[in-house]
């Protein structure tokens, strides 16, 4: 491993615009809310006691930061609601990543065994709904899943049901949400993982008497294991802190984290118990990006 | 291929496009509808769009989201630029970690996260909250996007072409402009487009970051949706999906073209050995 070297005066000027913006727009207000987090709720505008003063002296500074409140961490692991948030929306996350993942794959197979010059065309067109508005495709379902919806009346004219089917605000509603919104993002790099594959590997297992179905699970698959991971990763992240679905699609017993904040802040002014459960998310989410870079890092030394 | 094989892929290739694109041309179809129901047809209508051009509240918005996408996605853009140079060419200097972690954090944050510590930001110094705290918000998010885009096009840059044109006397300023600078073009306007994309269709950051009288398109939308299905906002929701099928439609146009301008380039290279002889 090498030494970690100084930059040089041009490579400052290069790095300082994004470093101090992501300092005053990003890292400053992650420190804020961290310290809003151990402050006391108090009914006000802002609805928290301030525990830091600029003017405070180092000295003063300790002596407050015996008085921190971990009461919103406590109340964090104490409060159902929270817990139960977290634990439902990982659940919803996984869900819907499986069920995209299940959907997504045979689609991405055919892009992938399309003849050659038909595949730049089925891959734009399986792209081009991530560049419409993410708000424009979730309000869509609406009209698709509401009691007097276009597919309970096809339903019901069809004599298959006698009643409308719930569909709207439920949980249920709020995984199609996902895999519909991030069907894209598992395609892409499934896609990319098939489409590199030599089929002449295939070929040759099919040689050695391996069946189709064999072929697949002991060829293809595994072979494509990097896009299954990549592809998951791409769901699975930002739908445990999504907020649009949940909230419109969803029926006010589907309970996801970004949904709880949002109402937390907005709704119930507990800023310091809003404050530490974002933390606390944060938290999680970020260590697994920070061993990624690692390994990455691991690897290029490897491959020097 | 088997013949099975082959239509078992056409059909799944049908259903996918057609889960894919079924519930956005239903959308737009219903925006022509005369009738306020979803589940009525009332017959061809454009009254929703004609509604559109009198709905002042909403041309307002849709002027303030267009003018924050722009000026977001040229800062975000620009910012990317430099953050991803400093992470593909400035090797393992200190910081560097924290730099890369605060870069890439975003694209794993959830949006909730980043407005709620945007607006208590904002509240704690006093910053009143209207436009210009929308653009940082929208360039803090975007940023990130636009590093990724960027920084994978310079790591596959061949950095032994600049470093041939600092042998042969370029600065490094020099040799990044007119070397590095034109093989990543296209990664650049792709970050541009995808920050601009970002900001036009954001609706958490902007609810945090946003004050009154500048209440961006999704906002509206989003209002609007809340109160249930409603043929207005199929109607601008159908332009919008119109514009992205056009610009869409034009790049593909571009780079096919490009494809074959660079194909005939190909071929033409291939067969100079021939001339040659």
């Amino acid at each position: 491993m090498s030494a970690r070297r100084r930059l040089s005066l041009g490579e400052r000027l290069v790095i300082a615009a994004p470093y101090l913006w992501i300092g005053a727009f990003f890292l400053a207000p992650m420190l804020l809310i961290a310290k809003i987090s151990v402050s006391q709720s108090v009914l006000a505008r802002p609805p928290y006691r301030p525990i830091f003063e600029p003017s405070d002296g180092l000295a003063a500074i300790w002596a407050k930061a015996q008085t921190f409140s971990f009461d919103a961490y406590r109340a964090l692991m104490s409060d159902t609601l929270y817990l139960e948030s977290y634990l439902s929306s990982l659940t919803i996350a996984a869900v819907s990543t499986l069920i995209t993942l299940i959907i997504a794959y045979p689609f991405a197979l055919a892009m992938a065994r399309a003849p050659e010059r038909l595949r730049p065309m089925l891959i734009g067109l399986a792209a081009a709904p991530f560049w419409t508005s993410f708000l424009i495709r979730v309000y869509a379902w609406i009209a698709l899943l509401k009691d007097e919806g276009l597919i309970n009346n096809a339903l019901l004219a069809l004599g298959l049901i006698s009643a409308p089917l719930q569909m709207f605000a439920t949980t249920g509603a709020v995984v199609i949400g996902i895999v519909y919104s991030y069907l894209p993002f598992m395609l892409l790099p499934l896609y990319a993982a098939l489409e590199r594959q030599d089929p002449s590997l295939r070929e040759a297992a099919a040689d050695l008497g391996a069946s189709p179905a064999h072929v697949f699970l002991r060829v293809t698959l595994p072979l494509s294991r990097e896009g299954v991971v990549a592809g998951a990763l791409l769901v699975f992240i930002p739908a445990v802190g999504e907020f649009v679905i949940p909230d419109l699609l969803g029926g006010s017993e589907t309970l996801m984290i970004g949904r709880t904040l949002w109402n937390d802040f907005f709704s119930n002014h507990d800023w310091p118990a809003a404050s530490a459960a974002a933390i606390a998310l944060v938290a999680v989410l970020m260590i697994p990006l920070l061993l990624w870079e690692r390994a990455r890092l691991a690897d290029e030394d490897d491959a020097r | 291929m088997s013949a099975a094989a082959s239509w078992a892929r056409r059909a799944t290739l049908f259903i996918g496009f057609v889960f894919l694109y079924a519930p956005i041309v239903i959308l737009a179809v219903m925006s022509f509808n005369a009738s306020r129901l979803v589940s009525v047809w009332g017959g061809f209508s454009t009254k929703w769009y004609a509604a559109l051009l009198e709905n002042e509240q909403l041309l307002h918005s849709a002027k303030i989201s267009l003018v924050a996408a722009l000026t977001s996605a040229t800062i975000a853009t620009l910012l990317g630029l430099l953050a991803a140079i400093s992470l593909a060419r400035f090797g393992r200097f200190r910081t560097r970690m924290l730099f890369f972690g605060a870069v890439h954090a975003p694209l794993v944050l959830p949006e909730v996260v980043l407005g709620l510590a945007l607006l208590t930001c904002f509240v704690a110094f006093g910053v009143g909250r209207g436009f210009i705290t929308l653009v940082i918000g929208h360039v803090t998010l975007t940023m990130c996007f636009t590093t990724v885009a960027i920084l994978a096009a310079l790591r596959d840059s061949d950095p032994a072409l600049e470093e041939a044109a600092m042998d042969l006397g370029a600065t490094p300023f020099g040799a990044f402009v007119r070397v590095a600078l034109p093989q990543i073009a296209p990664a650049i306007v792709t970050a541009y487009l995808l920050a601009f994309t970002l900001s036009l269709d954001d609706l958490v950051i902007a609810s945090f970051a946003t004050g009154p009288g500048a209440t961006t398109l999704p906002m509206r939308i989003y209002s609007q949706v809340r109160l249930g299905v409603s043929p207005q906002i199929n109607a601008i929701s159908t332009l919008l999906l119109a514009l992205v099928a056009v610009a869409l439609g034009l790049a593909a146009l571009v780079s096919s073209r490009r494809a074959r301008r660079d194909g005939q380039v190909m071929t033409s290279l291939a067969r100079a050995p021939d001339n040659a002889s």
